[in-house]
């Protein structure tokens, strides 16, 4: 369950801005989770909405972007979308490919309201 | 009309569509929200949630000033609700903290390590066995070990019991250490007499998923499977020996009593990591402790090379002033 320290560092991200940029609650909130980062998104979502009430992310719409995982595949030379680690090159059947894109996991943007 | 296309924008949105408009972004509006998500945020926020920001009052003259908000403007039927783009890591702290401890061992000229396994693998056996044998073959290099747990001191006692300082880290109901943790920890634990060149082992909690994703400011993650837990591991686990630079396969003396195909368990650590090292070793018996020293030295020594170069810059800089 280490999507609930990851919600933890979401919410101190958000409350960072919040000093610098003095809003009072956030009512959207983007986030982008590849899908190699290693987290579940589900979970993460569940973890928030548990860590919300009572923050600056209380009552927030969050969307969650998944983007696929990408790998560079050392034999044919290819990038290919694979959607775990451990999966063959869809153009060689090779298994030595090194992921490039699918492994980030960031705060994209959030719309902010002043009270 | 539309502000966004130009299109000519009758109201009846039907008409249009039918009418053969073809963009598809047509659901007028035109604000940062898609209109679903607009839709519910009204229902959580109550009707009056885009009304737009009411006007600070003086409270002496009474006075209204509409400008107060962020946007220093009223705009009749907006909020002044805007959006914040931050395209931040959201490890990008325990990221900071990770290469302030990287720093601050290569400076000591301490190579850290940090040994990620599940429960059971022989993680604190390994290390208590890896302490003996380095104090036989190389006694001037002084080894210090941070234990993570989630609770007792059992590890930790295990390892000062071989006469090496140990730190017991217990996270409670944590299921990893974190870079904060360990730079506590070393402060704790490091005395500043461990040497020019010293090892520090950090033992991870037991738990093949979530110590993958926490960099602590180590040289390297030392992955280790014991062949009585399944060769299949690394595929079900992909993200840990992902981010492994070496995987120890530990008790291999009790292969001759298992269905474990080595070849098999080294075929898919491969599949997940291309570059991944594996040795073979068992801390009981002693059976491939020698590889694993080498190891250990060449993994150490670009770190002193680090430490001395930390050091003369230190001197540079200090004679420059």
């Amino acid at each position: 369950m280490h999507e609930a320290s990851l919600a933890g560092g979401i919410l101190q991200l958000i409350e960072q801005t919040a000093r610098r940029e003095h809003f009072a609650r956030v009512t959207h909130l983007r986030l982008e989770a590849g899908q190699l980062a290693g987290v579940e998104s589900r979970a993460l979502r569940f973890a928030l909405d548990a860590l919300a009430p009572g923050t600056l992310l209380d009552g927030a719409v969050i969307d969650i972007d998944e983007p696929p995982g990408e790998a560079w595949c050392m034999d044919c030379s290819h990038t290919v979308t694979i959607a775990q680690r451990g999966d063959a090159c869809e153009c060689c059947g090779g298994y030595r490919l090194q992921p490039t894109g699918g492994t980030e996991l960031k705060v994209i943007d959030m719309q902010v309201e002043d009270l | 009309m539309c502000v966004v296309c130009g299109c000519a924008d009758s109201g009846d949105k039907g008409a249009t569509m039918e009418g053969g408009h073809a963009h598809p972004h047509h659901h007028h509006g035109h604000a940062y929200m898609p209109a679903n998500r607009r839709v519910s945020r009204r229902a959580q926020a109550g009707p009056d949630a885009d009304a737009p920001a009411p006007a600070k009052v003086d409270a002496l003259s009474g006075d209204l000033h509409f400008g107060a908000g962020a946007a220093r403007v009223s705009v009749p039927g907006m909020s002044q609700s805007r959006a914040i783009r931050l395209e931040a890591d959201i490890l990008g702290e325990n990221g900071r903290i990770a290469a302030r401890n990287r720093a601050r061992f290569a400076a000591h000229g301490v190579t850290a390590l940090n040994f990620v396994s599940s429960p059971g693998s022989g993680k604190t056996t390994l290390l208590c066995a890896t302490i003996e044998a380095l104090r036989a073959r190389a006694p001037q290099w002084p080894v210090a070990v941070i234990e993570g747990d989630q609770q007792t001191t059992f590890d930790a006692d295990r390892i000062r019991a071989t006469g090496a300082p140990a730190l017991q880290v217990n996270t409670g109901k944590g299921c990893h250490l974190d870079a904060p943790m360990v730079a506590e920890a070393f402060d704790r634990l490091h005395d500043g007499k461990m040497g020019a060149r010293s090892l520090l082992f950090i033992e991870n909690v037991g738990n093949l998923v979530c110590p993958a994703m926490w960099d602590l400011g180590e040289a390297a993650k030392v992955a280790i499977l014991s062949v009585t837990e399944g060769e299949d591991k690394p595929l079900k686990y992909p993200d840990m020996f992902a981010a492994a630079s070496v995987m120890l396969l530990n008790k291999i003396d009790l292969l001759p009593h298992l269905r474990f195909d080595v070849q098999r368990c080294i075929d898919f650590a491969r599949r997940v990591n291309p570059r991944i090292e594996v040795l073979q070793l068992s801390a009981v018996t002693g059976e491939g402790m020698d590889a694993w020293l080498d190891w250990l030295a060449r993994t150490a020594a670009p770190a002193s090379i680090a430490g001395l170069e930390a050091a003369l810059e230190d001197i540079v800089r200090s004679t420059a002033t």
